[in-house]
Order: C-alpha cells, then sequence, then structure tokens
C-alpha cells in the first residue's frame, strides 16, 4: 500500500521527538490519548489511570476548548483545512463585533469611558456571533460555590486545583462552571473565498 | 404531474421571506403534521453562506468590484438575495432593492416595467417589482431544492402543493402579480393566503383541537399584524351555521405602509439629535455619517426591544462605533431611557385614542416624487379605530340587532402577529385603546388570544392551511375582500373643468368564492379590434351588498375606490382591423385565489371565444 501521507523530512522528525517525549513524560492526558492506539473523540478516550495529574493548560481554558472543537469537527468531515474554521469564526467575531480591531488597539492611552463605550460594541455583537453559531452550556451545572463530589471525573472536564492529591471520588468547591461547546455552526465558505481576509479593506467612492 | 409530497407554505414578507413545510400525510386518520421551518441557505457576508430561517426580502444588484456571488448551487450569480443583500444596502445603498412587495401593490407605476432600484446608477440593470418577488421566489426554491430535494425531481419545490401569503389588503392586481413573479419562478401548484389569515391558521395549529375552548361561535376575532414595513388588519368573525361553527372572514383594512423600520427610523433620529445637543453642551460638534446613522439605527432597535420588552429595564446603552479600525476613542456613546422610548414608540405610534379618531390625510404636494405612497399618519390606533368604524355593519346579521346600530365592529378577541407585536408594552397598549373603545359602546373587554413566534407564525400558518385545504381542518371562508367596478363614462357633452359622470358597473361583489364565476348582465363594452383598449377600475372594501351587473352611480366618498385601469387587447384573428365589437364581462376567482375578467364577445366566431382583461396595467398618475 501506498502510504497517503508524505513522510516528514528527518529534522522535523527528531525535533518532534524531542517534543513528544517531554509531552508524554510531563502531560498525562495527552500520554493517555497516544496510549490508546486509536484517536477517538476525546470523551471516549479513558485515560488509564484515573485521577492522574490533570492537563497543564493555561488559564483561558474556555476560548481554547471552543477552538479545539471546531477543528476537530472539521477534521472529521475532511473538509477546508482546520486554519480556515478558526479564520471564519475570528471573521465572524469581528463582522458583528469588531473582535480583532479591538484586540488589535493599543488601550493604554485611553480612559475607562471610551475603553467601556468600545466594549459595549464588541461585547454585544460578538456576543451575538457566538450565540449564532456556538451553543454553549456549563460543563457542571451546579452553582459557583457548591460542594461537589466528583464521582468519575474526565480529566478534559473537571481540572483538579489547591491541594491535589489522593485517590476519588474527590470533593472540593465549584469554583468554575465550565462551558463546553454543544454544537458548533459555522458558515460555510463559497469556492475561492480567501479565508485570510479575516475583514475587508473598505474604500468609499 | 407527479402528486406532491409536501405543503409548503411561504411568507414573502415586505422585509422577510420564511418556508414552513410539513410532509402530506398518506393516513388521514393520523394527527395532522407540525409545520416546520425551513433553514434558508444565503449569502451574509462577501463568500460566506448561512443557512437561516428568514431570508431579507433585499436584492442586490453586484459590482464588477465584488466578483461573482457564488451560491452552492450557481458559481457565477451576478446578484444577491438575503442577508448579504440587505448588509450591502448600508454600504451601497444605490444598488440594493428593498420593499419591492411594496412596488408591487402600488397602483401608479408600471409594476412590470424596470424601475428597481429606484435612483440606481446606469451600470445597474434595473428590474421590475414582479422580477424583484420572482427573485426572491427563485432564492427559495433553489434553497429548497439543494437542501430537501437534492436533486430528486419528485421534491423539487416547483412540484409541491404551495401556499403562498399576501396581505389581506392586496387588491386583485397585486395579487394577480405576486402569482405572475410565483409562476415565473416555476411554481405550478400554488394558492394565495391572506397574511392575518394565515397568522390565525397558525394559532389554530398551535392549538390544537383545544381552539374551541377560546373561539366559539359570536367571536370576533381582530388580527392586528404589525411587521417591518406594514401593517395590516382582518377581522374574522365565528358564526353557528346550522349547528356547525364557521370562521368568516369579514373585513381587511386598507395596505398600509408603516411598520416597525419606520419606528426604529425615529428612534435612532431621537438619539442621533440627543447625541449632537451632548457634544455641543460639550463643546464638540458632531455629525454622524450614513454608516454610524445605519449602526445607530440598529442599536435603537436593540434598545428598543429591550425596553419594550420585559418592562423592568429602566435605561439602556447605546454605543456606535466608528467606520475605521480604530474602535476606542471613535465609539460615541449614549443612554435611552425608558421613558423617551415610550414617549416615541408607545404614545407615538400607538397613542391612546378615542373610537372617532381618525388617521390624519395631509394634501399630496403638487409636485410629489415618485416614490412609496408611506402611511400619512404614523398612528396604528387611529388606522385600527378607523377600520373598526368602517365595517361596524359587517358583521352577517349585524344590523338585525336590537337597539341602536353599533358605531363600531366590536371584536371579542384580539390575536397579534408581526415582530412589533413582540414587545408585551405595544400588546397592552392596542388591547388598552380597543377595550375602551369597546366601554364606550357598552360593550365587554375583547380577550388576547396567545400567538407563539410572531415572527414565523405566517409561514407556519400558511403550511396548516395547506394541510386543512387536503383534508380535515376548519378553514376560514371569506372570498374577496372587496366588490370590484367597471367604470363606464356617460355620453354626456363635455364641460370644460368637469369631469363626465362614471357609472361603476359592479363586475365582482364583494367576497366572491373562490371557483366561482359570474356573467355581468348589462353593460356592454365596445372593445376596438387590434388596439389596447382601456378601462377605468375601481374596488370598494365596504360595499358588500352589490350584486354582480348593478350600476352604481352615485357612492360616498372613501366608499369606492379607483384601481390601476384594466385592458383588454383583442386579437385581429377572424376580425378585421379597427372594428368595433360589443362585449361582456365574466369574471371568476380562481382556484389560486386571483380574480379574473374576461371579454365575452356578443357574437362570438368561434365556439367559447374569449379574451382575458389585463388586471394590473399602468395606472394614470
Amino acid at each position: 500500500m501506498v502510504p497517503l501521507v508524505a513522510p516528514l523530512p528527518f529534522f522535523t522528525r527528531l525535533w518532534f521527538a524531542w517534543v513528544v517525549f517531554f509531552k508524554v513524560l510531563f502531560d498525562g492526558v495527552f500520554a493517555a490519548k497516544i496510549f490508546t492506539p486509536q484517536l477517538e473523540e476525546p470523551k471516549g478516550a479513558e485515560p488509564p489511570k484515573l485521577g492522574g495529574e490533570p492537563a497543564e493548560k493555561p488559564a483561558p481554558v474556555v476560548v481554547e476548548k471552543v477552538v479545539e472543537k471546531i477543528v476537530e469537527r472539521v477534521v472529521e468531515k475532511a473538509g477546508p483545512p482546520p486554519t480556515d474554521a478558526a479564520l471564519q469564526l475570528l471573521a465572524l467575531l469581528q463582522r458583528e463585533g469588531r473582535f480583532v480591531d479591538f484586540l488589535e488597539e493599543d488601550v493604554a492611552s485611553f480612559g475607562d469611558a471610551d475603553i467601556g463605550a468600545a466594549a459595549r460594541v464588541v461585547h454585544s455583537g460578538c456576543r451575538k456571533a457566538l450565540r449564532e453559531h456556538v451553543k454553549l452550556e456549563p460543563v457542571r451545572s451546579e452553582d459557583e460555590g457548591a460542594k461537589v463530589t466528583l464521582a468519575e471525573a474526565s480529566p478534559n472536564e473537571v481540572k483538579l486545583t489547591g491541594n491535589v492529591q489522593g485517590k476519588g471520588p474527590h470533593t472540593g468547591v465549584l469554583r468554575h462552571r465550565g462551558w463546553r461547546a454543544v454544537t458548533v455552526q459555522l458558515p460555510t465558505a463559497v469556492a475561492g473565498h480567501d479565508a485570510r481576509i479575516v475583514a475587508q479593506a473598505e474604500v468609499e467612492l | 404531474m407527479s402528486t406532491p409530497r409536501y405543503v409548503v407554505g411561504i411568507d414573502l414578507g415586505t422585509t422577510h421571506c420564511a418556508i414552513a413545510y410539513a410532509p402530506i400525510p398518506t393516513d388521514d386518520t393520523a394527527e395532522p403534521p407540525v409545520p416546520e421551518m425551513l433553514s434558508i441557505p444565503q449569502l451574509v457576508a462577501q463568500g460566506t453562506i448561512e443557512a437561516r430561517e428568514l431570508l431579507p426580502s433585499f436584492f442586490y444588484v453586484a459590482h464588477e468590484s465584488d466578483g461573482p456571488q457564488s451560491l452552492p448551487w450557481d458559481e457565477s450569480r451576478t446578484y444577491v438575495v438575503g442577508e448579504h443583500a440587505r448588509a450591502r444596502g448600508v454600504d451601497a445603498p444605490a444598488r440594493v432593492i428593498a420593499s419591492a412587495k411594496s412596488w408591487l401593490c402600488h397602483p401608479s407605476v408600471d409594476r412590470r416595467s424596470a424601475i428597481l432600484p429606484p435612483g440606481a446608477p446606469e451600470d445597474v440593470e434595473r428590474i421590475s417589482p414582479v422580477e424583484a418577488s420572482w427573485r426572491y421566489l427563485e432564492h427559495l426554491i433553489e434553497a429548497w431544492d439543494h437542501v430537501v430535494a437534492k436533486g430528486d425531481p419528485d421534491l423539487a419545490l416547483t412540484k409541491q402543493s404551495v401556499v403562498l401569503t399576501v396581505p389581506a389588503s392586496f387588491d386583485a392586481s397585486a395579487r394577480e402579480l405576486t402569482t405572475e413573479a410565483a409562476y415565473a419562478a416555476g411554481l405550478e401548484d400554488l394558492t394565495l393566503l391572506e397574511e392575518p389569515q394565515a397568522a390565525f391558521y397558525a394559532w389554530l395549529a398551535n392549538r390544537g383541537d383545544t381552539w374551541r375552548k377560546d373561539v366559539t361561535a359570536g367571536d370576533v376575532v381582530l388580527v392586528v399584524d404589525v411587521g417591518g414595513g406594514t401593517s395590516d388588519f382582518s377581522v374574522i368573525a365565528a358564526v353557528d351555521k346550522g349547528g356547525e361553527l364557521v370562521l368568516e372572514r369579514v373585513a381587511v383594512g386598507d395596505h398600509i405602509l408603516l411598520g416597525g423600520d419606520n419606528m426604529d427610523m425615529l428612534l435612532a433620529h431621537m438619539v442621533e439629535q440627543k447625541m449632537v445637543a451632548e457634544a455641543e453642551e460639550a463643546g464638540r460638534s458632531l455629525e454622524l455619517d450614513r454608516w454610524q446613522r445605519i449602526s445607530l439605527q440598529h442599536a435603537a432597535r436593540g434598545a428598543k426591544e429591550k425596553l419594550l420588552g420585559d418592562g423592568k429595564a429602566k435605561s439602556a446603552q447605546i454605543a456606535i462605533a466608528g467606520k475605521g479600525s480604530k474602535l476606542v476613542g471613535g465609539t460615541l456613546r449614549t443612554e435611552i431611557t425608558r421613558e423617551e422610548v415610550q414617549a416615541a414608540i408607545v404614545d407615538g405610534f400607538f397613542p391612546v385614542v378615542d373610537s372617532a379618531a381618525r388617521p390624519a390625510v395631509r394634501a399630496r404636494a403638487a409636485l410629489t416624487q415618485l416614490g412609496l405612497p408611506y402611511a400619512q399618519d404614523p398612528a396604528v390606533t387611529k388606522h385600527l379605530a378607523a377600520l373598526l368604524a368602517r365595517h361596524a355593519e359587517a358583521l352577517p346579521g349585524g344590523e338585525a340587532k336590537k337597539g341602536k346600530a353599533p358605531k363600531l365592529l366590536q371584536p371579542t378577541r384580539i390575536l397579534f402577529n408581526g415582530g412589533v407585536m413582540k414587545s408585551p408594552v405595544l400588546r397592552e397598549r392596542v388591547a388598552g385603546c380597543i377595550d375602551a373603545w369597546l366601554g364606550e359602546e357598552g360593550a365587554e373587554g375583547a380577550r388576547v388570544l396567545e400567538g407563539a413566534d410572531l415572527d414565523l407564525a405566517v409561514a407556519r400558518g400558511a403550511a396548516a392551511y395547506g394541510l386543512a385545504r387536503l383534508g380535515r381542518g376548519i378553514r376560514i371562508r371569506g372570498g374577496t375582500a372587496r366588490a370590484y367596478y367597471v367604470g363606464i363614462e356617460g355620453a354626456v357633452p363635455a364641460v370644460p373643468g368637469m369631469e363626465p359622470p362614471v357609472t361603476a358597473l359592479c363586475v365582482a361583489p364583494f367576497g366572491m368564492e373562490e371557483g366561482t364565476s359570474a356573467d355581468v348582465a348589462g353593460g356592454e363594452l365596445g372593445v376596438i379590434v387590434g388596439e389596447r383598449v382601456n378601462f377605468r377600475f375601481f374596488g370598494s372594501s365596504v360595499r358588500r351588498k352589490d350584486p354582480v351587473g348593478a350600476a352604481i352611480e352615485r357612492w360616498k366618498k372613501d366608499e369606492i375606490e379607483e384601481l390601476a385601469p384594466i385592458e383588454v387587447d383583442l386579437p385581429t384573428e377572424g376580425r378585421a382591423k379597427g372594428d368595433v365589437v360589443p362585449v361582456t364581462l365574466r369574471s371568476s376567482v380562481t382556484e389560486v385565489g386571483t380574480l379574473l375578467l374576461e371579454a365575452v364577445p356578443l357574437e362570438p366566431k368561434k365556439k367559447d371565444e374569449r379574451w382575458k382583461v389585463e388586471l394590473s396595467v399602468r395606472g394614470s398618475d
């Protein structure tokens, strides 16, 4: 059988092996995913060691999750390259809520009132765009601050913090309910459309 | 032709279109299926397609700089229908057609000639109001075929049983033009339904069998439909006929070009004034550009919906961004209070008036620009009072009641429809006004029927009506909402400054039902062979008792209105050009729901010889 995927160049492989070595060593979830022979939906990929070290992820978990989901869906459908989906979402947020304009602007020199006014534009527009395209629900239905006992916790869903030790079931206080993207509906790009153009330049005649 | 598999309800609205559909049940005893909405794929931005439940009724003629406006089913399209067209209306307004439907019922323009967009630049190929409607339907048909039929010719939308809604106030020619657009788009199995009736069917379908608890014999339902661009009213009476409950549409309102868009525009204007005043106070000068004005209108709509919604918020913040990429510092901000919205929208468009209030009519300026005949009085409640007073005697057997005749048609139930009426504050205001009027008459207040999803009810109701037509389920009877007359000018010596007296010959009575026809006795007309001959044409929504053939010589002002003229074009076949052929008229209401007028020669050259009388020709202006 002829391999469908072109082999990676040697130096890329060397770099990759180096990275993966440390990733496997320090990231339990990643290791678990590799360990499972087939790459499935994150839910199905149960790590062999429960209550192990949670994923070491940077703070804004929510945003990252959303982006991940989209990419995964698109990949499953073998549609456009994954960056297109991310760019589409970015274009959407820019179109409806001037998201990129806002982030790209230097806000340091402005007063809170000016930033507040702009934030309203961004908030109302981005919220509309988000709600129309991504259906989000909290990962945990309890109120924040409530005491919860985790019968079986998937490391994908729950991150343990504080005095993390011992075997489950763990009991603790819910600090953040988390977000789960239930459905993602991204616009379809027309053939020939350049997704890299997040916002067109405008010239008034 | 294959048998249709679905009933499809199409709401061809002034500002939005929607499609609802339901499979035709093969088993008569089964519960009727619930109509579903079709998500309509459309361009929402350059090169971006999304499926949405509403298709904005906008048409954008793409410029060469836009490139092709590809759709999944057509890669080289040069125009856009839907959300992207609406958005381009902000950036390049001269290339966008909006409110095509209002042009379709504009009596003094030729609705088959290419006049839209009005004032378009020279490189834009204009289209007619009929073609604009056709393009919207075409998009809906293509979207359906793409999503549902997927290449199966039996499932194509043109092969399904389609119910298309029109405003109740559309006259015979506007209905005819709507069907013309539908046939041009390829629809074959077509029925028209009035929008307020569709809203009522949606309510019936929603309630299932329990609706009979809410509406019983003797009830009079007023449907108040205030959409984005137009307001449309109808009255439906529940009558006991030999022990069976019959629903009858007894009155419809005039065509009023007044809706939510007017309200948003007013509010935006108010906010702009306020922003300018605030800036001046702070010693700055402020002028909004066009783009900021449009953003302001969107923001004002949001604020309106918030403040007229649950009634808790006291004020809403409005922020509009500048056009450049600089957002912070370039954003304008203000606040709008509940009182301001109350004054502008609730009291401005829905003032508390007594039942004797009538919409103000300004004398038209001598030089009117050719545009849409927008309502001259923005007070919806005044239009409503006028409708109820006009049709005070509309109820079957209404005059036979003892005591003094009612001054108003007295509704006992109210059903709201249209995006504007989603606001509970506005619903309360309208219901309150009507209750006060009923109180003046010594009648009990009317109860509000709770409708569902006021934006989509018309499409859903149209599909529900399609199901009711096929099998069981109650139907609203109504027939034509007007009586129609041909004007015959009397042969009198011309007197300068005096119009010759016109006799109105009734050719179709009020309430003429679908599938019936009538020969107009008396009133022979002379038609010249090989020439287009025009006749004046009139309609009345209040003269309920004129039979076919009645010759009316005098009528009260406002009782009969002149419509676009009608035209007979006699082919020369078998006759000498220039001959005058005496004809009589024959009228019928087709199964589709349009009025058909035919000229029947007194001395036919062949069996069943007759010619169609064209209803929608260019009006006299």
